[in-house]
């Protein structure tokens, strides 16, 4: 079987805004959703990074009290997303045993996990809330999904680090070629700023440490560029066959033409600088969308900002597209919203299919320098697209983890 | 201070209504925590730990089983108090 699949709804709540609209106005304003972190703890433990893209709307102003007691962060944001995605989507009559869920995150609940370690030894364990497991676990966004949205098709959690997002959308193209299921609510989120997970990835040498310039931190390959910034928050697609989608007379964004994920096998953090893992994952993609390296008119990079990251992607990038990659022009829109680990492929899957609808390339903050050793048409203000073209998002992860998805315009 | 029947009841009523959106005027001493206010175990065990902590009592779980209604559980924190 090979059913085409299309994307028929979007949701989002980013450091840029608590839903698609005003994210995406402010990822084309060139906003930066990143600044100084006002917790107590940052001073506190004296956390050498200060600075991180928080949530633009917190989550409490949005979910009711229950719902945010007994959700850890993570899915909240997962939930606030996903919501927005499905009323978006506007489907009313779906059989629910042909409803799945594919929803990642890189590190799960891990405000949760830490805040009862805290309790314990505060207070010892019957003050350790029964919720405790259910909220940390990495599959309770997912969860909290298909109980909101009745989907007893399957729900699954790719945890592949910062390509979770993009491998779950890869995942749920299997479900949907299956014929067996018709919808897919995918995604992916991250709510992990937190004194923990700031500082160990602060001590791996990971994130910039631009302190007195948060807006100007997260600087993909600009010669300058330092490290990552964190970012938290969801983004969310609605996955639906074609057929299933113009029997309902669905409005359509864009074609998910196709996907894959490959591996590097080579170091558990840095990517592999051959890029062949990479590249793999890109032409395997194409052969899905039956397209030309040629085909493809717009990118939506990883491009966290690392000084080795960014070179990486470019290297496997040139594997796959030789001279034709400096035609192409590509965003790296984690120059405004941060890196949201596990919700980063999600919410730059949404950011491709509304370049291909509104046919705007969306723009790169702060690429003041252009390192010389990497050759791209960075798109650096907003910049019309052609119509009827291929666009990718890739992402890459911890664990020699690589995926990437294409998008088709869809008219 | 131990605190009254009518404080621990209010005060009852503040935990049901954080953890399940219960109004607190649902929340009377004649009504079945499971039957009435279709509140589930894991949910219980929350109110629990948080009643616990909130009028420094114990409640042995051995003992959760037989808080059937707001009225036990009101009558079993306010013996604990004293």
């Amino acid at each position: 079987m090979n059913h085409k699949i299309v994307v028929t709804g979007v949701g989002a709540t980013t450091p840029l805004g608590g839903d698609v609209k005003s994210t995406w106005s402010a990822l084309l304003e060139g906003k930066s959703g990143i600044k100084s972190l006002e917790y107590e703890w940052v001073a506190k433990y004296e956390i050498p990074v200060t600075f991180a893209g928080v949530a633009k709307v917190p989550a409490n102003e949005v979910l009711t009290l229950q719902e945010t007691k007994r959700l850890d962060p993570s899915s909240q944001f997962a939930l606030i997303a996903a919501r927005e995605a499905w009323a978006d989507a506007g489907i009313t009559d779906v059989d629910p045993v042909r409803l799945a869920v594919e929803f990642a995150t890189g590190i799960g609940g891990v405000w949760t996990l830490l805040d009862a370690f805290d309790t314990l030894k505060e207070k010892g364990p019957r003050r350790v809330l029964p919720m405790t497991v259910p909220m940390l676990m990495p599959n309770g966004p997912a969860a909290a999904i298909g109980m909101d949205i009745a989907a007893r098709g399957g729900v699954r959690t790719a945890v592949s680090a910062c390509a979770s997002g993009t491998e779950a959308i890869v995942n749920a193209i299997t479900r949907l070629q299956s014929g067996e299921i018709d919808v897919v609510l995918a995604g992916g989120c991250e709510a992990a700023i937190h004194p923990l997970p700031v500082a160990a990835f602060a001590s791996m040498q990971a994130l910039s440490k631009r302190n007195d310039e948060p807006t100007k931190a997260s600087r993909p390959y600009d010669i300058d560029r330092d490290g990552f910034v964190m970012g938290e928050g969801a983004g969310a697609l609605v996955l639906e066959t074609e057929a299933h989608a113009k029997a309902r007379g669905a409005k359509i964004y864009a074609e998910l033409a196709g996907g894959a994920v490959t591996s590097d096998a080579y170091h558990i953090t840095a990517p592999d600088p051959e890029g062949s893992a990479a590249a793999r994952a890109v032409t395997a993609t194409l052969a899905m969308a039956g397209a030309k390296p040629e085909d493809v008119a717009h990118i939506n990079a990883h491009a966290t900002s690392t000084p080795v990251g960014d070179v990486a992607e470019y290297t496997a990038l040139k594997r796959v597209f030789g001279d034709h990659l400096k035609n192409i022009p590509l965003s790296a829109t984690k120059s405004s919203t941060g890196h949201l680990l596990g919700g980063a492929g999600a919410i730059e899957a949404v950011f491709t299919v509304l370049a291909l609808k509104h046919r705007i390339a969306p723009p790169t903050l702060n690429l003041d320098n252009p390192d010389p050793a990497i050759e791209l048409d960075v798109v650096t203000s907003p910049r019309e697209l052609p119509d009827n073209i291929l666009a990718i998002s890739n992402s890459f992860g911890f664990g020699g983890h690589n995926a990437v998805v294409a998008f088709r315009s869809y008219n | 201070m131990a605190l009254s029947q009518d404080e621990v009841l209010a005060g009852l009523a503040e935990l049901v209504n954080e953890e399940t959106g219960i109004d607190v005027d649902s929340v009377k001493l004649d009504k079945s925590f499971s039957n009435d206010l279709d509140i589930d175990s894991i949910s219980m065990m929350t109110i629990v730990v948080n009643a616990e902590e909130k009028f420094g009592v114990k409640i042995p779980d051995e003992e959760v089983k037989n808080l059937m209604t707001v009225g036990d559980a009101v009558n079993f924190i306010t013996s604990a108090q004293g």
